[in-house]
C-alpha cells in the first residue's frame, strides 16, 4: 500500500533521513520505533508532504507521492495525527473535528462520536481546554475525519497516563479492524511492537533494524537499546 | 533556622525586583516624555508615574477587579451592539442616527465621519490578512495608496469617472497584493512582517520620485468626486451615504467570507499552520487569497479617499497610517469584525477630540497599547474565544 524506497530529508544542510526503505501493507499495523532525534516524526512529515524529500521515492497504492503538495495527499487518503496533537487550541471540538474533515463535502460526526463518547459530551468545549488524553482522543478523531485508508500516529502515548495509553492502543486496533492501515510512531516499544504486525526501528536517519512485532519483541539487541531490560 | 533565613532573604529579593519593575516602567515612560516637555516635567512624571505603578502593583488585586469590569463593560457594548433580543431597538435607533446625522449636525462631523468609515474598510480589509489569518503586514498603507493612485491617476489623466474607475483600482490593487504575496509568503513571522513594511516604504518612495506620472511630493488635484446619473457626490453629505453603503457592502462581504469555507482554512492557518496542511488545506494558497483579499477592501479605500479628498500625495500614505490602522485592528480584537469597527471608531475620533494634544497622540496610543496588552490581550471587543461563527 504504501511503500519508502530510499528516502533521503534535510533540514538545511542537516540530512534527518538517510535512505530509508519502510513497506506499509493494506490493513496492517506498522510501528516504527527508535531514539530521539532518529528521524520518525520527520519521516511522517515526508509521508504527509510537509517535508519534501530530497531523493528516493514513495508510492502510495501504485502512484507516485513524493514531492506532492501535502493536501493533495490528504485527498489521496492518508491522514496525519501530528506530534504533540497539534489541536487548533481556540477552536471547539466540533470545529476541530470539522476541519479534520476539510477536504470532504460531508461531515460523518457520529462515527468518531461513537469511537470517542467524551468528544461528544463536551462538544462545545475549546480546544486548548481539553487535559492531554482527550487531546489526543481529538487529535485521532479529526485525523479519521477525512476517511483515510493510512492513517500515521506519531507517538500518540506522549505524556499520558498508563491507563489512558492503553485505552488509546485499544482505539487504534478497533480503528485498524474497521479496515485503516496503521503507521505508528511510538517511544513505548513494547507496547507498540505488540499491537503491530510489523516493526521498524530507526537510528539517526537509518532503518537499522526490521521484522514481525512479535520477532523484535525478543531481539536481544533490541531489548537493549529499547526495552530496557 | 537556616532556610528560614533564606526564606526571608529570597523574600526580600522578591519584594526589591517587583518593585524594580515599576520603576523601570516609570522611567522609560517619562523620557517620552522628555522631549516634548524638558527635564523638570520629566522628573514630575517620573515620581507620578512611580508612585502609581507602585501601587498599582502593591494592589494588585486591583488589576484582577479592573480587568473585571473592562470585561464587563466590554460586554455591555458587545451586547448592545450583537445581541439580538435587546438590541432590535438599539440597533434601528443606530441605523437611524446613522442615516439622519448629516441633517443634524455641522459638516466637519460629517467629514470625521466619512474618515471613520473610510478607516473602517480598511481595518475591516487588514484584519482579513491579520486577524482571520495571523498573517503580519506592516505595508497595508501601500495598497490603499495604489488604490487612491489608481482613481486619482485614471480621472485626471484620462477623464475616467469613478465607477468605470473603481474596478481598476480593486484588481490592481488585490493583483498587487498577490504578487507582492507569492515572494512573501515563503517568509513568517517577523520576516514577513520586515518585508511587507519595506514594501510599504518602497511604495510611497516610487510615488514621491515618479515625477512625470504622479507628480511626486505635488501629489495629484482635481480628482472628480463620484457621480451617478450626473448627480455629484462632491457635497459632503451625499459622500456620506456612499461610504456608509461601502461599509455595509464591506461588511456583508468579510463576514460571509469569513464564515465559508475559505474563512475557515484562514482561522485554521492562524491556529496552527501545520495541523492546517495535514488537515488537507491548502496553506499557500489560502494565504495568498487573505493578502488579495485583504487587499482589495484597501483598494476600495483608496478610491473612496482620492474622490473624497480629490486630492492625493504620498503624504497620506506613510508608515505610521499602516501603524494606524494595524493599531485599529488590535485595539478592537484581532479577528472580531465589531472590535475591528470600533477600533477604528476611537483611533478616527480620539485625535480629533484631542487636536490640542496633537503631540501626544502616538504617545497615548502606544501607552494605551501597552496597557491594553496588560489588562485586556484580546483586545476591547475580542472574545476570549475567536469563534468561526461570529
Ligand atoms: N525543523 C528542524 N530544523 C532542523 N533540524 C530538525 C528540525 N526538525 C528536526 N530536526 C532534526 O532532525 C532529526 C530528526 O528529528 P525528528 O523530529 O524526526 O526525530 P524523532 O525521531 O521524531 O524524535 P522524537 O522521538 O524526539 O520525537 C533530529 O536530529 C532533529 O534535531
Ligand atoms: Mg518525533
Amino acid at each position: 500500500m504504501l511503500k519508502l524506497n530510499g528516502i533521503h530529508t534535510f533540514y538545511g544542510p542537516i540530512e534527518a533521513l538517510r535512505g530509508i526503505n519502510i513497506e506499509v501493507k493494506q490493513g496492517e499495523i506498522v510501528s516504527l520505533i527508535g531514539n530521539n532525534g532518529a528521524g520518525k516524526s520527520t519521516t511522517l512529515m515526508t509521508i504527509s508532504g510537509i517535508l519534501k524529500p530530497q531523493a528516493g521515492d514513495i508510492v502510495f497504492e501504485g502512484e507516485g507521492i513524493g514531492g506532492m503538495p501535502p493536501h493533495r495527499i490528504v485527498e489521496m487518503g492518508i491522514s496525519q495525527v501530528p506530534e504533540g496533537r497539534r489541536i487548533f487550541p481556540r477552536l471547539t471540538i466540533k470545529e476541530n473535528l470539522e476541519m479534520g474533515a476539510y477536504t470532504k463535502f460531508k461531515v460523518q460526526l457520529d462515527k468518531i462520536f461513537e469511537l470517542f463518547p467524551v468528544l461528544k459530551e463536551r462538544q462545545k468545549q475549546l480546544g486548548g481546554t481539553l487535559s492531554g488524553g482527550e487531546q489526543q482522543m481529538l487529535a485521532i478523531g479529526r485525523a479519521l475525519m477525512s476517511n483515510p485508508k493510512l492513517l500515521l500516529l506519531d507517538e500518540p502515548s506522549l505524556g499520558l497516563a498508563p491507563i489512558i495509553v492503553s485505552k488509546i492502543f485499544r482505539t487504534i486496533k478497533d480503528i485498524n479492524r474497521e479496515g485503516v492501515t496503521v503507521l505508528l510512531v511510538e517511544q513505548n516499544a513494547r507496547a507498540a511492537l505488540k499491537l503491530s504486525n510489523k516493526g521498524y526501528v530507526l537510528e539517526t536517519g537509518k532503518i537499522v533494524l526490521e521484522g514481525k512485532g512479535e520477532y523484535l519483541l525478543i531481539n536481544e539487541q533490541l531489548k537493549k537499546a529499547y526495552l530496557g531490560e | 533556622m537556616r532556610s528560614e533565613e533564606l526564606k526571608v532573604k529570597s523574600f526580600d529579593m522578591n519584594t526589591l525586583s517587583t518593585a524594580a519593575k515599576p520603576i523601570i516602567i516609570a522611567l522609560w515612560l517619562s523620557l517620552l516624555f522628555l522631549p516634548f516637555k524638558g527635564f523638570k516635567a520629566a522628573i514630575l512624571f517620573f515620581a507620578i508615574f512611580s508612585v502609581l505603578l507602585l501601587s498599582l502593583k502593591f494592589l494588585s488585586p486591583y488589576k484582577k477587579i479592573f480587568a473585571e469590569r473592562l470585561q464587563i463593560f466590554s460586554k455591555k457594548i458587545y451586547l448592545l451592539s450583537v445581541n439580538r433580543y435587546p438590541s432590535i431597538v438599539i440597533r434601528s435607533a443606530l441605523l437611524l442616527l446613522i442615516l439622519t446625522m448629516p441633517f443634524m449636525v455641522r459638516d466637519y462631523f460629517i467629514d470625521v465621519a466619512i474618515l471613520v468609515g473610510i478607516y473602517v474598510i480598511l481595518a475591516l480589509g487588514l484584519n482579513v490578512v491579520v486577524g482571520f489569518t495571523g498573517l503580519l503586514n506592516l505595508g497595508f498603507v501601500a495598497f490603499y495608496a495604489i488604490g487612491a493612485y489608481t482613481y486619482a491617476l485614471l480621472n485626471t489623466k484620462f477623464g475616467i469617472g469613478f465607477w468605470s474607475a473603481l474596478p481598476f483600482s480593486l484588481v490592481i490593487t488585490s493583483v498587487a497584493g498577490f504578487l507582492l504575496a507569492i515572494p512573501a509568503l515563503r517568509l513568517r513571522g517577523d520576516y514577513l512582517a520586515i518585508v511587507t513594511l519595506g514594501f510599504g516604504e518602497i511604495a510611497r518612495l516610487i510615488l514621491n520620485n515618479w515625477d512625470s506620472m504622479t507628480r511626486g511630493p505635488n501629489g495629484i488635484s482635481g480628482i472628480a468626486p463620484p457621480e451617478i446619473l450626473s448627480i455629484s457626490f462632491g457635497k459632503l453629505s451625499h459622500y456620506y451615504y456612499l461610504v456608509f453603503l461601502f461599509v455595509i457592502l464591506t461588511l456583508f462581504i468579510t463576514r460571509r467570507v469569513y464564515a465559508s469555507r475559505i474563512g475557515r482554512a484562514w482561522v485554521a492557518i492562524r491556529e496552527d499552520e501545520i495541523a492546517a496542511s495535514a488537515m488537507g488545506i491548502n496553506t499557500t494558497l489560502y494565504k495568498l487569497y487573505a493578502f488579495a483579499f485583504g487587499t482589495f477592501w484597501a483598494g476600495l479605500a483608496g478610491a473612496l479617499f482620492s474622490g473624497k479628498m480629490q486630492f492625493v500625495s504620498p503624504e497620506s500614505f506613510t508608515f505610521m497610517e499602516s501603524v494606524l490602522i494595524l493599531c485599529m485592528v488590535i485595539l478592537g480584537g484581532l479577528g472580531s469584525i465589531p472590535g475591528v469597527i470600533f477600533g477604528a471608531f476611537i483611533l478616527v475620533l480620539l485625535p480629533e477630540v484631542l487636536r490640542e494634544v496633537q503631540l501626544y497622540r502616538m504617545l497615548s496610543l502606544g501607552v494605551g497599547l501597552v496597557l491594553m496588552m496588560i489588562f485586556r490581550p484580546q483586545g476591547l471587543l475580542g472574545g476570549k474565544r475567536v469563534s468561526l461563527r461570529s
